[in-house]
């Protein structure tokens, strides 16, 4: 077995992708698939912003609107935001924590391919009948009264690509704990792992109280039960329950790693140590922490009492002081640092405005008794729109641009990436910062039209203008990525030249092996450590010896895919089609029998030879 | 990438010594499973017996069962064992959290 890459066809590139099991493929399909998603989710917000940008417009129907509504939350939160993270996290984690892959990288193929399968199974219900209208949060009252198949594709998509989720997250919590480099303690790991490690933990403790969720919902929905139906015996208010107890903790999965990968860009390009890192750490944990203990201020207008809302309104307000805890530590990591000013820190300077905005509509939010007249308006569109938007996806945009040279072995343009960056800081502010007005004004969330005069003219004009100019924001940053990638220009391994932690240390893009030898890690910021030292890479802590790399297999497509299937024909069950029921038996057939091989065939890896890895240095050399 | 952290501290190594801690842990795994199936028999006799009220018989087996948890995660799942640190760690903030939540249940927000 040969290290040496050699280059292959396009049926050959595609093939080793769908059979990839290597943590570094796994994340650039995370990243077309999420950012296909959020391309999709983001024509979506286009459309509802088309529609409501002069009032009694008819651009599409009401029950139409409902549909884009509805996806347009569902992909970007579960679709685009989740696996553009998951992307990250499986670029950076291992290289950062100096390990040469996941603890299961089977596991963490089969993780993308359940999410991807059930984000195409969702995607589907457009051309089967509707898609799901009932608001991504798919309130019991509304759906058990859904007439279409759309909240069945919604129940079963998200259960597939829940559990491609919640293995991943396993998986990263395993990898965290057990493989990192000698010298790698916990207070030692960057603030990227840190924050992975925490969400991955909210994921392993929130996932199932959807899971639940979703299986009482479908149960109630398709095989009759009484769950949530008032009229039987049942209580529609605890779908609301088990739906945040997983949602909550959900938008803090999403928002811990953005604060990671900011935590980064902020030490890197302010070249400084990350000011406070012990009091980052103990804040990612604490907020990890309360985000369970915050769920019902979605529901303080459902009527849990005073105490109920006192109670969970105070808790939601302690949520700001881990967060203050953030905000000041970046400011202080500038704070008398030599900063560059480039693209991944323009998005990371802009977010702390932005996000602290979100913070504190949030905490005006948290005031139950005021909530009253802000629930279901535009002020609360506004204020999430603030923390996901002006958090996450910020941090997303960023990340793109701090990790494409490290995922792809090229460097964006940093002159069209300011262009992104200006234009979707001012749309994005255009189109929500005037939509907290609108909220104060009465407009109420998820209507699809509204009558004239009433104030709300030139806000809602204004706020769909802002949305243009984040979508040719978007636009151009899609032109940078082919054209960078067009001219593939190839750069070495610490392209921002201020590189910190581990991954900096090894080419850009990693051989599929990572590390030769595992670095030895002597502090925080190992790399900037043996910089300072006037060393060019890390310390070996280990003889060059044989690497043991795991085997591609295409037994995770194949285990998605069978429960892709398997969805379909439980769905159109209901209608008493009678191909449903073998479309069913064929698609866990499909998966029980991938999973059968995968059990019995045994399945040891190969080793790359020493001699190798060491002709492979000489022929760098020569 | 696998075994390359064996130090010779490692018991694998010393097989007498293995030998040894491997009957010992049946023994307790033997013990611990016998008293399991005994207070399991508690349990069905206190429901069976119908002199008890139910205001002891609930809270009697959530006390057998919270004891039968204890056997099973220190006896069976080797939580006393040197490096289990972070499991037990995970174990019980999701204990603490989920008892959070269904004293929050029981206490402040009627479903």
């Amino acid at each position: 077995m040969s290290t040496i890459a050699q280059k292959k066809g396009f049926g050959a590139t595609v093939w080793d992708y769908l059979t990839t099991v290597d943590h570094k493929k796994i994340a650039i399909l995370y990243l077309m698939a999420g950012g296909i998603f959020f391309l999709a989710g983001g024509l979506e917000a286009l459309f509802i912003r088309i529609q409501l940008a002069v009032p009694n417009n008819d651009f599409v129907s009401a029950g139409l609107y409902n549909q884009i509504l509805t996806m347009h939350g569902t992909t970007m939160i579960f679709l685009a935001a989740m696996p553009l993270i998951f992307a990250f996290m499986n670029a950076a984690v291992p290289l950062q924590i100096g390990a040469r892959d996941v603890a299961f990288p089977f596991v963490n193929a089969l993780g993308f391919w359940l999410f991807f399968f059930g984000g195409i199974f969702l995607n589907c219900s457009w051309f089967l009948g509707g898609a799901p209208d009932a608001g991504w949060t798919s309130y019991a009252s509304l759906t058990l009264n859904a007439k279409s198949h759309g909240v069945d594709f919604y129940i079963l998509g998200l259960q597939i690509s829940g559990i491609g989720t919640l293995i991943g997250g396993i998986n990263f919590l395993v990898t965290i704990v057990n493989m990192r480099a000698p010298g790698m303690t916990y207070m030692r790991m960057p603030l990227f792992t840190w924050s992975s490690f925490v969400t991955s933990a909210l994921i392993l403790f929130a996932f199932p109280a959807l899971t639940v969720g979703l299986f009482l919902l479908m149960f109630d929905r398709m095989f009759g039960g009484n769950f949530f139906d008032v009229s039987a015996g049942g209580n529609t208010i605890i779908w609301e329950h088990l739906f945040w107890i997983f949602g909550h903790p959900e938008v803090y999965i999403l928002i811990l790693p953005a604060f990671g990968l900011f935590s980064e860009i902020f030490a890197t390009f302010s070249r400084k140590r990350l000011f406070g890192y012990s009091s980052m750490v103990f804040a990612t944990v604490l907020i990890g922490f309360l985000g369970f203990m915050v769920w019902a201020h979605h529901m303080f207008t459902v009527g849990m009492g005073p105490i109920a809302n006192a109670i969970f309104a105070v808790a939601t307000m302690a949520i700001a002081v881990p967060t203050g805890i953030k905000i000041f530590n970046w400011l202080f990591t500038m704070w008398g640092g030599s900063i560059k000013f480039t693209t991944p820190m323009h998005y990371a300077v802009a977010f702390i405005p932005s996000f602290v905005a979100g913070g504190v509509t949030g905490i005006m939010n948290a005031v139950a008794a005021a909530d009253y007249q802000y629930h279901d308006s535009y002020f609360v569109v506004a204020h999430f729109h603030y923390v996901i938007v002006g958090g996450v996806v910020l941090a997303l945009l960023a990340g793109t641009h701090y990790y494409w040279p490290k995922m792809f072995g090229t460097m964006l343009s940093e002159v069209l990436g300011k262009i992104t960056f200006w234009l979707f800081l001012i749309g994005f502010h255009l189109t929500f910062f005037i939509q907290h007005f609108l909220g104060l004004m009465g407009m109420p969330r998820r209507v699809f039209t509204y009558l004239p005069n009433q104030g709300w003219d030139t806000g809602n004009m204004v706020s769909s203008i802002g949305a243009f100019f984040m979508g040719i924001a978007v636009i151009i940053m899609l032109i940078n990525v082919v054209v960078t990638q067009v001219k593939g220009v190839k750069v070495g391994n610490d392209p921002w030249g201020d590189g910190r932690s581990l991954e900096w240390s090894i080419p850009s893009p990693p051989p599929f092996y990572n590390f030769k030898q595992l670095p030895l890690v002597r502090g925080l910021d190992p790399f900037w450590i043996e910089k300072m030292e006037g060393k060019k890479g890390m310390t070996p802590a280990e003889p060059l010896g044989d690497i043991h790399m795991p085997n591609a297999s295409f037994l995770p497509v194949t285990i998605s895919f069978g429960l892709f299937v398997a969805a379909f024909g439980i769905l159109f069950h209901v209608d008493d089609k009678p191909w449903a029921l073998p479309v069913m038996i064929i698609g866990l057939g499909i998966t029980l029998v991938s999973m059968l091989i995968r059990s019995v065939k045994d399945d040891h890896g190969f080793h790359i030879h020493k001699e190798d890895l060491e002709n492979e240095d000489k022929g760098v050399k020569a | 990438m696998e075994n390359t952290r064996q130090t010779s501290a490692n018991p694998r190594i010393d097989l007498k010594y293995r030998r040894k801690k491997n009957a010992e842990e049946m023994r307790y795994q033997i013990i611990s499973f016998a008293l399991m199936i005994f207070l399991t028999l508690i349990a069905f006799g206190a429901v069976y017996y119908e002199g008890f009220s139910h205001w002891f018989v609930v809270p009697f087996i959530m006390l057998l069962a919270a004891i039968q948890v204890v056997f099973q995660l220190f006896y069976f799942m080797h939580m006393s064992h040197k490096g289990h640190e972070t499991p037990a760690l995970f174990l019980f903030s999701g204990l603490t959290v989920a008892l959070i939540t269904i004293l929050t249940f029981l206490t402040i927000t009627w479903i």
